[in-house]
């Protein structure tokens, strides 16, 4: 055997032993270095090359209730990120959901075949490289995901499952107008057709006005390149608008005259007024992230509440809390920076009685559109108070996420 | 001749105004060449103006049904995981659940689209399933014509080709609305 490993064998051994005597000096009071705690298992990996989390985080994204992930045909479909566990604005990209079409394959694209052709109603079509959009002056702004099947529905159990379909992340790319006047758009286009590069070439059609406003074609996720599930090489953000519309590993924009309804349009469109108009854009929303469903106060006292809250109509601005299950509404902190179309930490200081009660949150953006209550958006469809009990909320669902709270501090779905 | 004189410079200057605002300020990316354009132009306007040459009938696509499709989307073109394809008289009893999104009778497609060309467009863009991009054109519209004769919107025996699948009148050809979306305001009947 070679002697050195086995001096460090011999090493090790020691210290294991006088932690066990620091350990019991600490108990004792004797000595402060004693108080060290031991060294942390490590790996070269994660010490120099990259970072894992420590062993005793273990908040994990779920697959979607209704349809197992991987199905009967080995594809993962809808993925949830852990909600309940967020701290801050944004959501850490390996926690970031993942919505995909009927299960699409993760398409393995390297880097240097990469290519995005704009073309369509424009006087000079153009292919970009990677390399090339990274040439362009860069954009970074945070942006939340929703998929338009988050729905939160009487029987989910956590937070993860009524809201787990948005996400938030610091997203860094090209403006797409920026793009769209180097190949100069032409009269009479009103449309962008947008389309993947994975097996089902996912495309959607959306207004060129929202093309030309604010979105991204972005390569950078929270500081590095964009994950696999989320588009890597290049994705687009249309910030605010319904999930698929942020077309993921992004190879071509066609500029057109009309609406185009590929397939991704055809699955999203209405024929009532009411709900088309609920479509597109995401009003504003938010859910109490801590206390929630499937927690469990230890005793009355002194909690934080706290949650998220965005809007696809701009920035947050007042998030209020109801105790009484929507009679009476508080102000709560905004407690951090309310950027537009973002994900934005809202919370308050409560003292639990250790009565029974209902809480939940109701965003208010800065065009003045207020979340609906479920009662509040039935009422809008000439329905009873409590359709949406059974029935789920056609269109986007914006709708308050009522938590209730048992005597003994017991945190169920508060969906009545 | 004075005031031709006069004339001349102030076009020049006007199409150098004109070109000057149009051209790109970084001079990036590459012009794509035209069969580069054309083997990724495949979303299908109502229009239909990118479908390819071919054609099709619904006793052709019938073949290609059992073979292609039947294995995902149910042996008459209802009762599989896969969303349903062809709405059946009476829903049979005991149907299996089918996979998220269901989709399954006023949804089926052939009767929910608008248009025949979303029904092309998917097919040839998505289908089959593990094969994506395999099909040809005029297979894509063979099986395109069984699916709307299948569901009654077309008779049995029609050639559909790139010219008339654009004019199939849908059963849904007014039912849908597009959101009247306005950037930076709110959206309408969402008053609370």
């Amino acid at each position: 055997m070679d002697s050195k490993k086995a001096s460090r064998r011999k090493f090790l051994k020691g210290g294991a032993a006088a932690a066990a005597v620091s350990a019991i000096q600490s108990a004792t009071g004797q000595s402060a270095i004693a108080q060290t705690p031991a060294p942390a298992k490590r790996s070269l990996k994660d010490e120099v090359a990259y970072g894992e989390r420590s062993p005793y985080v273990n908040s994990v994204r779920i697959a979607v209730n209704d349809r197992p992930s991987p199905d009967e045909f080995g594809l993962t479909f809808h993925v949830l990120t852990p909600l309940q566990d967020s701290v801050g604005q944004i959501t850490p990209s390996a926690l970031h959901f993942v919505g995909t079409h009927r299960g699409a394959i993760v398409p393995d694209i390297k880097p240097a075949d990469y290519r995005f052709l704009l073309h369509g109603m424009v006087d000079r079509p153009l292919e970009f490289t990677l390399e090339e959009l990274k040439r362009f002056p860069s954009v970074s702004r945070p942006h939340f995901l929703e998929c338009l099947g988050n729905k939160s529905r009487a029987e989910h159990k956590t937070v993860q499952q009524t809201t787990g379909l948005t996400s938030c992340a610091e997203w860094t790319g090209v403006s797409l107008s920026l793009l769209l006047k180097e190949v100069g758009v032409q009269k009479g286009a009103n449309w962008v057709v947008s389309e993947g590069a994975e097996e089902v070439k996912g495309a959607g059609s959306f207004p060129l006005t929202k093309a030309m406003d604010d979105c991204i074609v972005a390569y950078g996720q929270n500081g590095e390149a964009i994950r696999p599930q989320n588009g890597y090489p290049v994705r687009l953000i249309v910030p605010g608008f319904e999930g698929i519309y942020n077309t993921k590993w992004l190879r071509r924009m066609k500029v057109v005259d009309k609406y185009y309804m590929t397939y991704n349009d055809y699955g999203h469109i209405s024929t009532d007024p009411k709900v088309a108009a609920f479509n597109l854009q995401w009003g504003p929303k938010s859910v109490i992230t801590s206390p929630s469903g499937g927690q469990k106060l230890p005793g009355h006292g002194v909690y934080q509440i706290t949650g998220l809250a965005w809007s696809g109509g701009g920035a947050v601005k007042k998030v209020d809390i109801s105790f009484d299950g929507g009679q009476t509404w508080k102000e709560a902190e905004l407690r951090g920076e309310a950027h537009r179309m973002a994900h934005t930490r809202f919370g308050m200081n409560w003292k639990w009685d250790g009565q029974e009660c209902v809480i939940m949150s109701r965003c208010t953006d800065e065009l003045g559109q207020v979340q609906p209550t479920r009662a509040q958006l039935a009422k809008i469809f000439n329905q009873p108070a409590d359709y949406y009990h059974d029935h789920g909320v056609q269109g986007t669902d914006n709708t308050v996420v009522p938590w209730k709270i048992a005597s003994d501090g017991s945190v169920t779905n508060g969906i009545a | 001749m004075a005031l031709r004189s006069f004339l001349v410079p102030v076009t020049i200057l006007g199409l150098c105004i004109a070109a000057w605002a149009q051209s790109p300020t970084y001079g990036l990316g590459n012009p794509p060449s035209p069969e580069t354009i054309k083997s990724l132009d495949i979303a299908i306007s109502p229009d239909g103006k990118e479908l390819p040459a071919g054609h099709g009938t619904a006793t052709e696509g019938a073949p290609l049904f059992v073979q292609k499709c039947a294995a995902c989307h149910g042996k008459e073109g209802y009762g599989g995981r896969a969303p349903e394809l062809i709405k059946p008289a009476t829903p049979p009893a005991n149907q299996p659940p089918c996979l998220s999104p269901c989709i399954r009778g006023a949804n089926v497609m052939a009767i929910h689209s608008p248009y025949a060309t979303t029904i092309w467009d998917y097919i040839n863009r998505g289908m089959p399933f593990g094969k994506e991009g395999s099909l040809t054109p005029n297979e894509v519209y063979a099986i395109t014509a069984f699916l709307l004769s299948k569901n009654g919107v077309i008779p049995e025996t029609q050639v559909v080709d790139e010219k008339n699948l654009p004019q199939i009148k849908m059963p849904n050809a007014n039912g849908y609305v597009l959101p009247d979306y306005k950037p930076r305001a709110p959206r309408p009947f969402a008053k609370f």
